[in-house]
């Protein structure tokens, strides 16, 4: 170790040190350079700066022309949650997205780059606010999202002519939403179930088959989970309430806000969760939870305690869609993606990856060739008695959005 | 390694003939402060800027925002969201505590006593920072859980019972409760503890414990009156490099704690990103940092150490 002594130095290195610290006008301070820095950034704050900022309005970026290269450009870049594709076992090579290259001579760029709709939205929104370009072409988010996108006049409108598979062979529970009627800007990756799952080990004799189960047994306090999401968690509270998601009104959220409220209150709920809830499940934190069937599927696989239970008043139904954002380069490639993903070949191989309901008719044959269990699996391919009892959470405008955000929001505790 | 035991004396040292500095000179400085004082203006000044303006804002993402000097955005936040910040002051302030009385025998044990050792100790406490924030948060829900042996023991030596009593934790259980939280926070930060404490401590000239021995000082009073004195630097640092970030932090919040225990990071995030009210978010940020910056300067002021500010 060497000691920093200051007679080692010499007396010119001493002379350099003095002026540039402490010479007249020149010298610098840290206190000085404090101060000179605060009064540029107080000048650049100024009241012009800060006028200056804002938000553009969604609707003056609306539908923003783009160019089309994807004849030039043999190419697409497509952006998709994470797990949400077929891999082989190198774990390297996505067998369907490489049989669509050989087939097209169309390089996928695949990146899996979402794991949250709010922080994608958030991540996109600056370029769309802006009319600028996101570097995407295809992009899969769920429905409320999607909703918003098409809302704020983000996303382009698809070209029926490029997707006669996708026209034909789309379930017809998935194909009038009402925020999207006859599917013009988007078409379902995969349906996504919201059920209520439980650990049998955790509920330990007790029995849970509704939400009133879950809210009103006091065996289970503290051991309860709900979803992040609002409307899963809203949306079974309403059916459980006997209200239909897809028409319900002011009042009735708020009474099933009210009814969550008084179950958090007296610490029935234990935690709102966003995909983690897969963990305190399996370990039994959560003696019940609502849940999004796809995991569940996933999760009986490793642990023989955690199944899953459809209430009798129905069970909530959404999608993750595909659209095609604006400014996108390539956007007859990614609509050729689509439709090669609704020929019931590579849908089947995709269903029996990712274990979401698959929202393509006549896959079933297919799917039995691959995995026989998958295809006899309501929640994957779902049957008519399961179909029946499905609901979907009506949409909503930005307005009532930001509201019941709001309200639902305070419930999980900011 | 260089160890700096005082600052070169500059004025006592005569002083050399100098030629006169040219002007060049003089902003030469200045010139190689040039890439710092641009990375703050982008970096740091630019988006504060924009974020004051934010939230000075109002309108929705359809009809775009404008600037309405809407200062009212400010008052609805505190109105709304006091307990909240109130909740973050009191878990980072916990945890900073609770890292101080955790951190300060270990940095001691690693100056003064562990010889040989010092570089593993040290490469220990560092050693978790391989891995990301998420994980190690994670991995806190493993130990905690409900079935797991820590709660198990905790709960039969009814140390839970007690810690219920006093309100931190609910029930049979640790894992969603404020003690889960302070925890969690406690954890993470540890480190930004410990070694601003371990540099100022190991600074200290052994020879001086021996001089305060040889003037009939106890252990205890040398500590008292030598050894912490003189860490006083790091203990100012280290607080500070543990409070700032926690009373910021969401994670922990969201992963180990309840609705009951959401913090003015969880808030802003939903506010950001689920309700999407820019303007109240911005506003909330301003709010924490203003407040953040006012218990620092009283803290520092009170301290007394004039080295960091």
């Amino acid at each position: 170790m060497e000691q920093y002594e200051p007679d080692r130095l010499s007396p010119a290195q001493l002379a350099a040190m003095r002026r540039s610290i402490g010479s007249g006008r020149a010298s610098l301070t840290r206190r000085s350079l404090l101060r000179a820095s605060t009064g540029g950034a107080l000048a650049l704050g100024g009241l012009g700066t800060l006028s200056a900022c804002g938000i553009p309005a969604a609707k003056n970026t609306a539908g923003v022309s783009s160019e089309d290269h994807s004849a030039k450009e043999k190419q697409i870049s497509f952006s998709n949650w994470t797990e949400y594709m077929d891999i082989d076992e190198s774990e390297k090579h996505h067998p369907t997205l490489d049989a669509f290259a050989k087939r097209t001579g169309i390089k996928v760029k695949y990146t899996e780059d979402i794991n949250d709709n709010v922080e994608f939205f958030g991540k996109i929104k600056p370029q769309l606010a802006a009319g600028q370009p996101t570097g995407r072409d295809l992009i899969c988010v769920t429905d409320w999202l999607a909703a918003r996108l098409i809302r704020f006049g983000w996303v382009q409108k698809l070209d029926a002519s490029n997707l006669p598979h996708a026209y034909a062979n789309l379930s017809q529970q998935f194909r009038t939403p009402d925020w999207d009627p006859g599917r013009a800007y988007s078409y379902p990756w995969t349906g996504i179930s919201t059920v209520i799952a439980y650990n049998k080990k955790a509920l330990d004799g007790e029995e849970v088959k509704s939400v009133s189960d879950m809210l009103d047994n006091p065996k289970l306090k503290g051991r309860i989970g709900f979803l992040s999401e609002m409307r899963d968690s809203i949306g079974m509270t309403l059916l459980d309430m006997g209200k239909d998601p897809g028409k319900f009104t002011d009042d009735d959220y708020d009474a099933a806000v009210a009814r969550l409220q008084k179950a958090v209150d007296k610490g029935q709920i234990r935690r709102f969760t966003g995909n983690d809830y897969t963990s305190d499940l399996t370990k039994g934190d959560f003696a019940a939870c609502i849940a999004w069937a796809g995991d569940v599927v996933q999760l009986k696989a490793d642990s023989p305690d955690v199944d899953f239970v459809i209430p009798d008043s129905g069970y909530m139904t959404s999608t993750d869609n595909l659209l095609v954002p604006n400014k996108a380069r390539h956007k007859t490639n990614a609509e050729r993606l689509i439709d090669y993903y609704y020929e019931p070949g590579p849908a089947a191989a995709l269903a029996a990856y990712i274990n979401y309901v698959c929202p393509v008719d006549g896959v079933k044959p297919e799917l039995a060739k691959i995995d026989e269990d998958a295809a006899n699996n309501p929640l994957i391919i779902p049957d008519a008695a399961m179909a029946a009892k499905s609901r979907s959470f009506r949409s909503l405008s930005s307005k009532e959005e930001t509201a019941y955000e709001e309200k639902f929001a305070k419930l999980t505790g900011a | 390694m260089t160890t700096v035991t005082d600052a070169p004396p500059l004025a006592p040292t005569p002083a050399p003939k100098e030629r006169p500095p040219r002007k060049r000179g003089r902003l030469t400085p200045y010139w190689l402060l040039l890439p710092g004082i641009l990375w703050l203006l982008v970096f740091f000044a630019l988006p504060m800027v924009y974020q004051a303006s934010t939230s000075v804002q109002t309108g929705s993402l359809e009809e775009g925002y404008k600037v309405t000097w809407h200062f009212a955005t400010y008052w609805d936040a505190v109105a709304d969201y006091w307990p909240q910040f109130l909740r973050s002051i009191a878990y980072a302030g916990t945890a900073t505590i609770l890292c101080l009385l955790l951190g300060y025998p270990l940095a001691y044990l690693i100056a003064f006593r562990a010889g040989r050792w010092r570089n593993l100790i040290l490469i220990l406490v560092i050693a978790p920072f391989f891995t990301s924030f998420l994980i190690r948060t994670l991995a806190w829900k493993t130990i905690l859980a409900d079935g797991g042996p820590v709660v198990g023991a905790l709960n039969s030596l009814h140390v839970l019972d007690v810690t219920s009593w006093l309100g931190i934790t609910a029930g049979d259980r640790v894992l969603a409760t404020p003690l889960a939280v302070v925890c969690g926070l406690t954890y993470n930060f540890l480190p930004f503890m410990i070694l601003p404490l371990y540099t100022s401590l190991e600074r200290i000239d052994g020879r001086l414990h021996e001089a305060a021995g040889d003037l009939y000082a106890k252990p205890f009073t040398t500590f008292r009156r030598v050894t912490f004195p003189l860490s006083m630097p790091g203990v100012v640092s280290g607080t500070l490099l543990t409070f700032i970030p926690a009373s910021g932090d969401y994670v922990n919040a969201d992963l180990l704690g309840s609705t009951d225990t959401r913090m003015v990071g969880n808030v802003i995030q939903t506010q950001f990103l689920r309700i999407l009210d820019y303007p109240t978010a911005a506003a909330l940020s301003f709010i924490l940092m203003a407040g953040i910056l006012a218990i620092v300067t009283l803290y520092i002021r009170k301290s007394g150490t004039e080295d960091l500010v």
